[in-house]
């Protein structure tokens, strides 16, 4: 540790802290812009200004910028020096002389760290008489709204953009005070990371445009620790809530998950929650064939009705859905009726990524170990476009070498502009092997095209060299045994090697191919990571949970009198013709939070809350089991499906759910029914749980218009909705001081109105949470723990003359089925393309743009082509048709439709 | 007879030497002596000249060379740069050299490449040197034909390339370390220090910024020695300096002279003084980033530390003399606007606080002026210092302002008290 | 500008300019340290940058264009809009202040009917304000084009433009 000493008084840090990072850690409030944790230091915007003394005699000191002072032993500082108070004032009059003071119609209003850092440096008086030079703003595309007066010229959103995500549309231009951040053209942002500049940008330039059509300020809304649902990694987020309307999200701190960073199908994608297709009450098909609406009770007994008289209950579990619902339906069915509600294929996946992580010879990284990594193998996955904000970790893993330079010539990470000069773009080892070209190939050191066997093939080769005990490939393509020496040779050498692969491979030979990579680490005593990604938020816990069972089609396989379908549109999972032909003697109870074709085809549907509307328990592709809370308390008919079965459940007469009333309760019972999940009660503290006597204030202290709100329909001044499941309140009454990590309903301090109070709440600055990062890891490896290699090594892809293996181009934007109906995330989908490789394009007379035709799941799909040079030969990859996504891979005939749509 | 090792070999028709013509007037002797030298033989011999940076800054050049990692010590990469961006308003001197004796020029950088031994060298040019630009490229190919230049030069084992690259243009460009951004394709924002261009310049690697006065002292140095070097001075520091004098003078110009020569001598003897009809307020004595020296301090010599004394700086060594037919407050406000306009945007201080300065100058000077400016005047001036912003350009534009408000308060004074430029009559006259 | 001249404007490269480039590139230690040169070259061809021609180099240098832009709109001499067949760069720093430089301005706004900036009405001339040329000796300066000019008066001024009828 280090001492200095601020203003007369000792504090210590960690040995090569810059000093900013050291006052704030030590619990002063430094102002400061440019420096952001994540992004380090660069010295631009001047406002850390503090004094250093040369030595204890020295009482003129100097100004220095703290960001940019490494902290030495012993060394003095003042913060409160007139000098150095009088210029931070001065800092920020010079950043508001072109400053449009239009906090009152600004988004960033009252979250604003350039409002917060104004006030804490007292500059209060305008002396600037003349004119401010004005800009004119950019259409960035449906996430981003552009207000460039607004800007302080802090760079801040060009270093993450472009230098930390690895964007290329967005720069800065110009120069003196007429820099400009925006792109080279109005347009799109192409970055599916362009969401954070919403948080990273300290002022209102970027701004959350969703969130701009229903604006409210930040102290007007109620918050809510929440979980993205849109992907398998279980980034931590907030959700905001006013008017029973979902208003936004915003990144939640979680120092081993997600950091300060989320995608944009995750931030933007929550649409769905206030959309036109929800279900509001029970929808009970009548005589005449159609749906109408029936009373909760109406459709609790008439449920209940069903599973007395029913023979055989199928259940049929949601990888979306929370793990408390999915065990409600688990132990209402019982576990031999309850099935993955995912297509076979995926069943097969999840039943193999269980048996390898269970296996406890392999480590789960969490997503910041996963960022540690020095060298990185991605078997079949796309993770940009399946679960992006692991792309972005590894983006700081490749980039981790050049911290490895820099501190060999004593350069500090934190000194951001210096590691890059002197690194330039000195990587750690990346290999990608995909079928087609991802956006994580520019900092690949080898970016391999290959099928998904030959990918398998690949790993197992890899695995092979590092233990001679590994199966090994015969007679692997020259071409990829040429790479195998060259991959192995990286991981060995790597001191955290990483692989990375998962169920949307769409093989599990990758996914075998992968675990034995990681086994073969293990063996030569390396300590290997595997990150196997699912994509669903809850796909691991279901599967966990379903021990053995298959998918959907198992599911059907045999006649039920009665199927209860959990949030989950079945027929995205099989081929209809399946379903209705399973279904044509069986009564469908479907609960789901939106209007589908399973709902629509269900004959009873019972209205379940989206995770806005609930709390409950997710396990990320991590294995990190963690709790979302209700931001949005319904007057509507929605409930959790859990206490929609529960109800029909006790009135059925079933024991087992006697006592779903409370969140809790349904923790309990499902932490001692299946030992895999005992630890689930020390997820976060039970709704019991006090501070000081008081329940958590899940709404700020300045909350507006809480009588005046529902004026419109009633004077009465309505009594707040109570929370059960949560120890929040779920108004401004109530704790507002520092709660357990889990807890956080929104990130304030005393003078800290803006997301950039995450250090307050941080046991160390850019580390984990003070009381630990929420989350409880399910699945831990064990020192010696047995494992045995997989040994089914596929044959080598073979291209067929007459028929092309088509497979999934995963999208961000449109594969996942909640954020797909989202307006602005619709905004960025596009059409459903065929991507083929130029000659195989010439070989069917195609060219780019051209439709073609081809049957998949049972239906005659018609396609954009797009010709990928770099795919190999008899490949098809189908992107923007994920409703059929269940079928594929298979092989597919290919005929030209003939009309050129260009 | 005053020695001129900088421009003895220039002609008088001002057209520079074709590489023989230089040859036959001693040219790249020194080349050769160094090459058999060794290089740290070569970095003593300079350090002992006492030979002091010509951009501005006055840093040794023996010292500087001397911080690049040894021969034998990695990385092996490394950059000799030379800084011709000459953008300094009121310097004209390296120009001078680089149109009428890029030789010599060229020499001095293939001793400072082998000095520090770097393999390729830039010479950073701004762009609107056009003649300067032509006549160095065809010396650089030139000395490439006589083997000069070039792999495995006159067999010593040493290999050199030379690249001349002309600027964008930015003033910034000038500054060294926003020098290797330009250089690399980037925008110019100057780097922060540490890690010392030493250390990690251009390209991340060990990198020395020299200007082209600085390398054109260096072959005589090599071939006639330090102590030679030392004697030609009038002060501690070694050599000789292009002086310049341009404004209302009778004979504007420059001029090599003893390095540490007075003032006076500049202005009275080799610039002939005044015009008739026109007397001199002050001198800014190095460029647009030095502080006015008045005429009750003309008797300071011309070297880093007299200058400093008088709380200046030596700067460029090209004067720029204001007469009393401008007004003091017009010539700051232009001073001023050029630096506004030429900050690169990237700190808060320069990039937002030289326009307000500015603003408030032109205010001042069209009579719009309040009380409280020249108080605000002053803070931007405190707090746009060293150390206040992220490279030196920012000081160097308040080191005018800060001077002028000594000097020519009363000036300010006026123009707010009667709401009118005194000076309004000559505001665009040609005289 | 005439419609000719527009067309002139809108041509592609060409393959001489792009191979001057791509081998300027392949000389430079990492391709877009060629950016600054390569827009040069096309200025000189075409006399300013278009968005088009811009786009070109970026390809050519592996470059986007936000990237090739960001450089090239933080430099004087790249120019990003059209301007006339002669650039006029008129030093506006202080020894040519002090010598009459604003006088020198005033005149050829005069003269042209342009305002510092513009581009005459015939499209012959764009007046660009410069930082210090280094001609101070001979203030007031200019460049025309590629010519450095000194000692300027009307008359010299008068005289230079006339030059270019
Ligand atoms: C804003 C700024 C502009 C500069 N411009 C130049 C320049 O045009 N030419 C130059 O030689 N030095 C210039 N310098 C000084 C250089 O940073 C550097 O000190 C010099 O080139 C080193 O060479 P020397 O040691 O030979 O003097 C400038 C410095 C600053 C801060
Ligand atoms: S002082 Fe700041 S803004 Fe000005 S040129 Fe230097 S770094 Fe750029
Ligand atoms: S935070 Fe230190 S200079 Fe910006």
């Amino acid at each position: 540790m280090t001492t200095f000493v601020v203003d007369g008084k000792s504090f210590t840090c960690k040995p090569g802290d810059n000093l900013l990072q050291a006052c704030l850690h030590a619990g002063f409030d430094l102002p400061y812009f440019c420096w952001h944790p994540a992004l380090g230091s660069v010295g631009a915007c001047r406002q850390c200004a503090v004094k250093q003394y040369a030595s204890e005699d020295d009482k003129v000191g100097r100004l220095t910028m703290a960001c940019m002072t490494p902290v030495s032993e012993g060394a003095r500082y003042s913060i409160t020096d007139p000098m150095a108070t009088a210029f931070r004032a001065s800092v920020i009059e010079w950043l508001m002389v072109n400053h449009p003071h239009d906090c009152p119609v600004c988004e960033e209003g009252g979250e604003c760290h350039l409002q917060d850092m104004t006030v804490m440096t007292g500059h209060a008086y305008r002396r600037y008489r003349f004119t401010k030079r004005t800009h004119r703003n950019q259409d960035l595309g449906p996430f981003i709204k552009h207000e460039m007066n607004r800007c302080i010229a802090c760079y801040r959103c060009v270093r993450f953009y472009r230098d930390y995500a690895g964007g290329r549309d967005f720069d800065v231009f110009g120069a003196h005070d007429h820099v400009y951040f925006g792109r080279y053209a109005d347009g799109t942002l192409e970055s599916e990371f362009s969401g954070n500049l919403v948080e990273i940008c300290p002022t209102g330039v970027f701004t959350d445009k969703t969130f701009s059509m229903h604006y409210v300020r930040k102290w007007d809304m109620r918050g809510a620790p929440s979980i993205c649902v849109h992907c398998g990694l279980g980034c931590n987020t907030i959700t905001n809530e006013r008017e029973g309307r979902l208003r936004r999200i915003v990144n939640r701190y979680n120092g081993s998950v997600n950091g300060y960073f989320l995608c944009d199908r995750g931030r933007f994608g929550y649409g769905f929650v206030n959309g036109g297709d929800r279900i509001h009450a029970p929808l009970a098909r009548g005589d005449d064939g159609r749906q109408g609406t029936i009373s909760s009770d109406d459709a609790i007994h008439r449920f209940a009705a069903l599973l007395r008289s029913s023979s055989r209950v199928v259940g049929i579990g949601s990888p979306r859905a929370s793990l408390e619902s999915n065990f409600a339906l688990r132990a209402l069915v019982g576990a031999e009726n309850f099935y993955l509600g995912v297509s076979a294929r995926e069943s097969r996946l999840l039943r193999l990524l269980v048996g390898v992580l269970d296996s406890g010879a392999i480590h789960i990284p969490s997503l910041r170990e996963a960022q540690q990594a020095d060298a990185v193998l991605i078997l079949g996955s796309d993770l940009s476009n399946t679960v992006p904000r692991a792309a972005l970790a590894v983006r700081q893993a490749v980039r981790g070498g050049s911290f490895t330079l820099a501190a060999a010539a004593k350069i500090p990470q934190w000194q951001d502009t210096a590691v890059r000069n002197l690194a330039g773009d000195a990587r750690r080892p990346l290999f990608v092997a995909t079928p087609v070209a991802t956006r994580l190939d520019d900092i690949a050191r080898l970016a391999l095209r290959a099928a998904p066997a030959d990918i398998a093939r690949l790993g197992f080769a890899v695995a092979a060299i590092l233990d001679p005990d590994a199966p090994a490939v015969s007679d692997l393509p020259a071409d990829l045994a040429a790479q195998v020496g060259t991959i192995a040779d990286a991981l060995l050498a790597a001191e955290r090697p990483l692989v990375i692969s998962g169920v949307e491979a769409g093989d599990e030979s990758v996914v075998q191919a992968s675990a034995n990579v990681a086994l073969a680490l293990r063996a030569s005593g390396k300590s290997g990571a595997l990150m196997l990604n699912v994509p669903e938020c809850n796909s691991l816990g279901l599967a966990l949970m379903a021990n053995g069972q298959g998918g959907l089609e198992a599911a059907l396989a045999q006649s039920a009198a009665l199927v209860i379908a959990l949030e989950n549109d079945i027929y995205r999972r099989a081929e209809a013709t399946v379903i209705e032909a399973a279904l044509t003697s069986s009564y469908l109870v479907a609960l789901d939070h939106s209007e589908g074709p399973t709902t629509r085809r269900a004959d009873l549907v019972l209205p379940a809350t989206s995770f806005a509307e609930c709390g409950g328990t997710l396990v990320s592709s991590e294995g990190r089991a963690q709790r979302f809370y209700q931001p949005i308390f319904s007057k509507t008919d929605v409930r959790e499906s859990w206490r929609w079965l529960g109800a029909a459940g006790c009135a059925a007469g079933y024991k087992v759910c006697e006592n779903w009333n409370t969140l809790d309760n349904m923790v309990v019972a499902l932490a001692g029914a299946l030992p895999r999940f005992s630890r689930l009660p020390d997820v976060a503290p039970p709704a019991s749980f006090r501070v000081a006597g008081s329940r958590i204030a899940s709404e700020p202290r300045r909350f507006s218009g809480r009588t005046a709100i529902n004026a419109a329909h009633s004077v009465r001044d309505p009594k707040p909705p109570v929370s059960t499941d949560s120890p929040f309140s779920t108004t401004m009454e109530g704790y507002h001081g520092k709660v357990p990590s889990a807890l956080f309903p929104f990130f304030w301090a005393p003078a800290w109105n803006s997301v950039q109070s995450i250090n307050k709440f941080q046991a160390e600055i850019d580390g984990a949470l003070e009381g630990g990062d929420p989350g409880i890891r399910l699945l831990e490896a064990r020192p010696h723990a047995e494992f045995r290699y997989y040994t089914r090594i596929p044959e080598g892809f073979v291209p067929r003359s007459d028929m092309w293996f088509a497979f999934v181009l995963p999208r961000v934007f449109g594969d996942d089925e909640q954020s797909a109906r989202a307006v602005c995330i619709r905004e960025r989908m596009a059409g459903a393309i065929l991507a083929l490789n130029g000659e195989d394009a010439a070989l069917l007379g195609v060219v780019s743009g051209q439709s073609v035709a081809c049957e998949i799941g049972g239906e005659q799909q018609c396609l954009t082509l797009e010709v990928h040079p770099e795919m190999p030969h008899g490949l098809a990859g189908i992107a923007g048709l994920a409703t059929v996504a269940h079928a594929l891979p298979t092989f597919v005939r290919i005929t030209p439709t003939g009309s050129d749509e260009s | 007879m005053i020695e001129t090792p900088l421009t003895a070999t220039i002609q008088p028709d001002g057209k520079p030497l074709d590489v023989t013509g230089y040859e036959r007037v001693g040219g790249y002797q020194a080349m050769r002596k160094a090459l058999n030298m060794t290089p740290e033989a070569i970095i003593g011999e300079i350090k002992s000249s006492r030979l002091r940076g010509r951009g501005g800054a006055g840093f040794q050049t023996g010292r500087k060379w001397e911080a690049v990692p040894k021969r034998d010590e990695p990385p092996f990469l490394r950059y000799l740069i030379v800084n011709a961006d000459e953008m300094e308003p009121g310097s004209f001197k390296d120009r001078l050299l680089l149109e009428k004796t890029p030789h010599q020029l060229i020499e001095g950088v293939i001793i400072g490449a082998f000095a520090i031994q770097a393999a390729l060298a830039y010479i950073f040019v701004r762009g609107e040197y056009v003649l300067a630009l032509e006549r160095l490229a065809h010396a650089v190919v030139e000395a490439q034909a006589r083997g000069y230049v070039g792999r495995d030069i006159l067999g010593s084992g040493f290999s050199l390339t030379i690249h001349v690259h002309a600027s964008g243009g930015r003033y910034i460009c000038g500054e060294a370390s926003a020098l290797f951004s330009a250089l690399e394709g980037r925008r110019a924002i100057p780097r922060a220090r540490p890690p010392r261009s030493a250390v990690s310049g251009l390209w991340g690697k060990p990198s020395v910024v020299n200007n082209v006065e600085t390398l054109c002292c260096v072959p005589p140095i090599i071939e006639r020695g330090a102590n030679w070097y030392l004697g030609l001075s009038h002060s501690v520091d070694g050599g000789t300096k292009l002086y310049g004098v341009s404004g209302r003078v009778k004979r504007p110009g420059l001029w090599e002279l003893p390095f540490g020569t007075p003032l006076n001598e500049i202005l009275f003897e080799h610039a002939g003084g005044m015009r008739a009809g026109y007397e001199c307020r002050a001198v800014l004595p190095g460029g647009a980033s030095t502080a006015f020296i008045v005429p009750e301090n003309f008797d300071v010599r011309m070297d880093f530390a007299s200058v400093q004394k008088i709380g200046s700086s030596l700067g460029t060594g090209n004067i720029v003399v204001l007469d009393q037919r401008r007004c003091p407050i017009g010539l700051l406000r232009n001073l001023e606007h050029f630096f506004a306009q030429e900050s690169c945007g990237w700190c808060t201080p320069c990039r937002d606080g030289l326009p307000w300065v500015e603003r408030i100058l032109t205010a001042i000077e069209a009579g719009e002026g309040k009380a409280e400016d020249l108080e605000l005047l002053i803070h931007h001036v405190s707090f746009l210092g060293p150390g206040c912003t992220f490279c030196d350009l920012a000081p160097g534009a308040m080191a005018p302002l800060g001077s002028g408000l000594k000097h020519f308060r009363s000036e300010f004074e006026r123009h707010i008290n009667e709401k009118a430029c005194p000076w309004h009559d000559t505001k665009d006259a040609w005289t | 500008m005439s419609t000719v001249e527009q067309d002139f404007v809108h041509e592609p490269l060409g393959p001489r300019l792009r191979h001057q480039i791509a081998t300027i590139a392949r000389h430079a230690e990492d391709k877009r340290a060629a950016c600054i040169d390569a827009l040069k070259l096309v200025q000189k061809r075409f006399r300013f940058v278009s968005d088009v021609h811009l786009a070109e180099v970026a390809a050519l240098l592996e470059m986007t264009p936000a990237e090739l832009d960001g450089v090239a709109t933080f430099y004087n001499l790249i120019f990003r809009r059209p301007v006339g067949r002669h650039v006029i760069l008129l030093c506006d720093s202080v020894a040519c202040w002090v010598m009459g430089g604003a006088a020198a301005c005033a005149h050829l706004c005069e003269r042209l009917s342009v305002k510092p900036g513009e581009t005459t009405e015939d499209g012959r001339f764009t007046l660009l304000p410069i930082v210090c040329l280094g001609h101070c000796d001979h203030a007031p300066a200019m460049m025309v084009d590629e010519d450095l000019y000194g000692d300027l008066d009307a008359a010299r001024l008068d005289d230079i433009l006339r030059r270019f009828r």
